[in-house]
């Protein structure tokens, strides 16, 4: 802390805004960080005059940001992380433009470049993949499991806040000072006070902080909500195979999300208070930083890809028409995995001199991870196997998964050995590979559950056409991007560099940045396909709830579900309960009684903790002291204040439960089963004909 | 599905007496739990980096200099005494005793909790006179990394006190006020496991190896 600091608006001043610096010096460099600054102003205008304009200020505060219910938690979390995603695909984009600007210095400046790779990976990792993956499991985890919503509704709208709130201070970076350039592991010493005294590393590490435990309350909640609160007789090895997916990850987010946090915070103790941690003189330890990071960042992959594991399961069992294969080996597998995930982090810093002996381990217990991983495959192909199988839009996603994520996984066990990996560490062969086992596997994973689950989420089907070629454009432009990155990584050209000279370079660079718009125009494909299927809605409605013929007790709710979830908690008696009831005609029952149901009121603590956080990060950024101390106590006090709320819930009396499920039921009845041939035809409304042949 | 009757949460459980507040219990302090694991993992890091950064003196003052077991003594003590008084607030209120006897006891809890976090901030002010501040070494940054993250959770269970005395005394023993007591001990046990850890590694370990 230095002493010139504090004062009213602590080190802020003109210089931090980019517009100055274009002003300065009018350049290609400027005129891009200036074009992103002016992207999110005007973002944050048009949806501030939108809501305005359509009065949908109201709307938005009771049903959305104060709601404490999952399923509305879930579709903000999805909706933060397409906005997020939106932004890391166009950095991606001009990453890719400066690299194939030819041999020499492209358009970007050094520090920009850096900027750009570094909220690429902080964004796509914490802020698009991580929200996506909790979206859907917020949506989906009461569903499946038959509970009226997870366990504890509020701290998980907490959650969301804070999680939202990191990803805002990303936004801010690129209007108010610059982000990190220390890439997203930030590694000190580079990215400690001596080498790097902006404000770019410390809009990291709060990001990361502050959605380190929102992430973290998240894991406990999951993790708390499937232990518990599962409906009678579901007993755990009748869970859906997602549901299996979740608990592992949220075991990894409890014990793998502190080692983030400590690594951030020891980095903060660093840079604020003079400590020497991480520093290279006084006894600082620049490799306690890697470890510490690499604890929590490889099983961070794995709390990733296993929930996309899930859902692909989900929907190879479902577009096959047939009950999961090998369902035990699956959870076997997913366990392993979860477990081995811890006993590899190594592996990714094997030239920072440990023993050849402790090289080994590691590469082999990376190498290990194959086998669960394969089995795995297997089961999903073996799912597969004579199954009846609809080319659908979540189908096609999975397929491609099987066989594009299979490339990635292989290249993963190349570079596990510290031989190879001496070779082609830190060059574009590691940017290829994890590219190849992020995009097919979490990416492509979370868009097929994007389409399956679309139509219970909001009552109507998303477009077959336009998700067809989303699908091809996915497909085509991560191939493009990505696989010549793994040639150009072998001639030996490192990662994350804004210039090169090797001319044999050029040609795959200019395939990657044909590729990287390939992939914008799939990100724009996948908003027309939103658009026209919203167009649509009349005609793909499907209020019964079960459009696919599928399997899960979510589908045999209606669509989109009613706030409390089921109007009677179900007895389970099966796996594939829903599939089960279907095949002997006893889904839809009509229950005996109802019963008063309790759901969480309305509260406004997640928005309140939203914002106070973001405040407060920003303040801590900026060294405004006296800010940061008043929005810490506003924020204990608004908690606490919080504790003495009684009146907690609202009651759904009985009577009113009956009377919509019994509206619903009538619905049931007067809808006319469809086949597998017609599931896009309008005719569709969401009650599936059971076919008999091929379901078992 | 039947479960144990008398034992089905981390911790002493409120029982037959209080079957509302026995079943809020259940899930809420599955997952206070599961925090704390969470939570332990962070103390357990800190512990590590502590352990590597023993010998990352750099000419600075060491354990032998710094580290006053007089003083670790009687924290040692007044922590583990306010354990007991802590379960005995727990024990109150699963046998129906009283409140004000519950309230009595977190009352003595928090003077024990207040009278260790002044002494602990004795040592430190202590230690710095001897030069023995974080910005000197690599080993006093990890000194400052883990103890006062203690001190500092020992601070939060001393404000949690303080609420949840106030509830208790606005709202009476409601289960959901019941419920948070069985958590505030659970917390208050994790401080003192912790506190076991931090003497036997930081100033024993420290005294040993440094």
């Amino acid at each position: 802390m230095t002493s010139e600091a504090g004062g009213l608006i602590g080190r802020l001043s003109w210089d931090a805004f980019p517009i100055v610096g274009l002003i300065q010096t009018p350049n290609a460099n400027e005129i891009v960080a200036n074009a992103a600054a002016a992207v999110v102003l005007v973002g944050v205008v048009v949806v501030v005059g939108l809501l305005t304009w359509f009065r949908l200020w109201g709307p938005l505060w009771r049903d959305w940001l104060t709601s404490a219910d999952h399923k509305k938690i879930g579709i903000m979390y999805i909706v933060f992380a397409i906005v997020m995603l939106a932004r890391g695909v166009l950095e991606g984009v001009v990453m890719r433009a400066q690299q194939a600007a030819g041999p020499g210095d492209g358009f970007l400046e050094a520090e920009h470049f850096a900027e750009l790779f570094s909220t690429h990976g902080t964004i796509m990792v914490f802020f698009v993949a991580v929200p996506f993956v909790f979206g859907v499991a917020n949506f989906l985890i009461p569903l499946m499991i038959g509970a009226r919503d997870v366990a504890f509704p509020v701290m998980n709208q907490i959650s969301l806040g804070l999680t939202v709130s990191a990803g805002m201070m990303l936004m801010v970076s690129l209007v108010v000072g610059a982000f990190s350039t220390g890439g997203w592991t930030a590694y000190p010493p580079y990215t400690g006070a001596a080498f790097n005294p902006g404000v770019g590393p410390d809009y990291w590490i709060w990001a990361i902080v502050v959605s380190g435990i929102g992430t973290t309350l998240t894991g406990i909640n999951f993790a708390v909500t499937i232990y518990k609160l599962r409906a009678p007789g579901m007993t755990f090895m009748r869970l859906p195979m997602y549901c299996w997916t979740i608990i592992c990850s949220s075991i990894l987010i409890v014990f793998a999300m502190p080692p983030l946090g400590v690594a951030a915070l020891m980095l903060a103790a660093d840079r604020y208070l003079d400590f020497h941690f991480f520093t290279n003189d006084l006894g600082g330890n620049m490799m306690n930083y890697a470890n510490l990071f690499w604890l929590f960042g490889h099983p961070e992959v794995y709390l990733l890809v296993l929930p996309a594991y899930g859902i692909y399961s989900e929907i190879f069992a479902t577009f096959s028409a047939k009950r999961l294969y090998g369902y035990n080996s699956l959870v076997i597998a997913t366990m392993s995995i979860a477990i081995m995930s811890f006993t590899v982090w190594l592996h990714h810093f094997f030239t920072m001199g440990q023993s050849a002996l402790i090289n080994a381990v590691f590469g082999i217990a990376t190498m290990l991870i194959a086998i669960p991983t394969g089995v795995k495959v297997y089961d999903w192909m073996a799912t597969l196997f004579r199954g009846r199988i609809r080319f659908s839009v979540p189908m096609l996603y999975g397929l491609a998964f099987l066989m594009l994520f299979v490339i990635g996984g292989l290249s993963g066990v190349i570079l596990a050995n510290p031989t190879i990996d001496y070779q082609v560490h830190n060059t574009l062969f590691l940017v290829a590979h994890f590219h190849n086992v992020l995009l097919p596997g979490v990416l492509f994973g979370l868009l097929a559950g994007y389409n399956y689950w679309f139509p219970k989420a909001f009552g109507f089907r998303l477009n077959e056409t336009w998700g067809r070629i989303s699908v091809v454009l996915w497909t085509v432009g991560f191939m493009l991007t990505f696989l010549p990155l793994y040639f150009v990584g072998l001639m030996g050209m490192p990662r994350r560099s804004f210039s090169w000279e090797d001319p044999s370079f050029h040609p795959y660079m200019i395939v990657a940045a044909l590729g990287s718009l390939v992939i914008l125009a799939a990100l724009l494909s996948v908003v027309a396909q939103l658009w026209v299927s919203i167009k649509q809605r009349e005609t793909t409605r499907v209020p019964v709830g079960d459009p696919w013929d599928a399997r899960t007790l979510e589908w045999s709710i209606p669509a989109p579900p009613p706030p409390y979830n089921f109007a009677v908690i179900p007895q389970v008696t099966d796996r594939d309960d829903f599939a089960e009831a279907k095949e002997q005609g006893a889904a839809y029952p009509t229950p005996d009684a109802y019963e008063d149901i309790l759901l969480p009121r309305n509260t406004s603590i997640g928005f309140i903790l939203c914002v106070l956080s973001g405040v407060w990060m920003f303040a801590l950024v900026w060294w405004i002291w006296w800010l940061a101390a008043l929005t810490t106590g506003l924020m204990l006090v608004s908690f606490i204040a919080w504790t003495f709320r009684t009146d907690t819930e609202e009651v759904i009396p009985a009577e009113q439960v009956r009377k919509e499920h019994e509206a619903w039921l009538d619905l049931v009845r007067a809808a006319t089963p469809v086949d597998r041939d017609h599931e896009y035809a309008p005719e569709n409304r969401g009650l599936a004909r059971p076919d008999l042949e091929a379901a078992t | 599905m039947k479960r144990a009757p008398t034992h089905s949460y981390p911790g002493l459980n409120l029982g037959r007496r209080h079957p509302g507040a026995d079943k809020a219990t259940e899930v809420v302090s599955f997952g206070f739990w599961v925090f704390l694991m969470s939570d332990l993992v962070y103390f357990g890091l800190m512990f590590a980096i502590y352990i590597t950064m023993i010998d990352a003196q750099a000419g600075g003052p060491g354990p032998h200099e710094l580290f006053d077991l007089t003083s670790i003594f009687a924290q040692t003590l007044i922590l583990l005494t306010s354990s007991l008084t802590v379960g005995l607030a727990m024990l109150a209120l699963k046998y129906n005793l009283p409140r004000s006897r519950i309230v009595m006891w977190f009352g003595i809890t928090l003077v024990l909790g207040l009278s260790f976090l002044v002494l602990e901030l004795r040592d430190f002010m202590a230690m710095a006179e001897k030069g023995g501040v974080p910005q000197r070494s690599g080993f006093l940054s990890a000194f400052y990394g883990l103890v006062p993250l203690h001190g500092l959770h020992v601070a939060a269970g001393c404000l949690w006190l303080v609420v949840l005395g106030i509830q208790l005394r606005v709202f009476g023993l409601t289960d959901v006020l019941m419920s948070r007591v069985v958590r505030l001990a659970l917390f208050w046990h994790f401080l003192d496991l912790i506190w076991i850890g931090i003497i036997t590694i930081v100033y024993f370990g420290g005294l040993t190896y440094g």
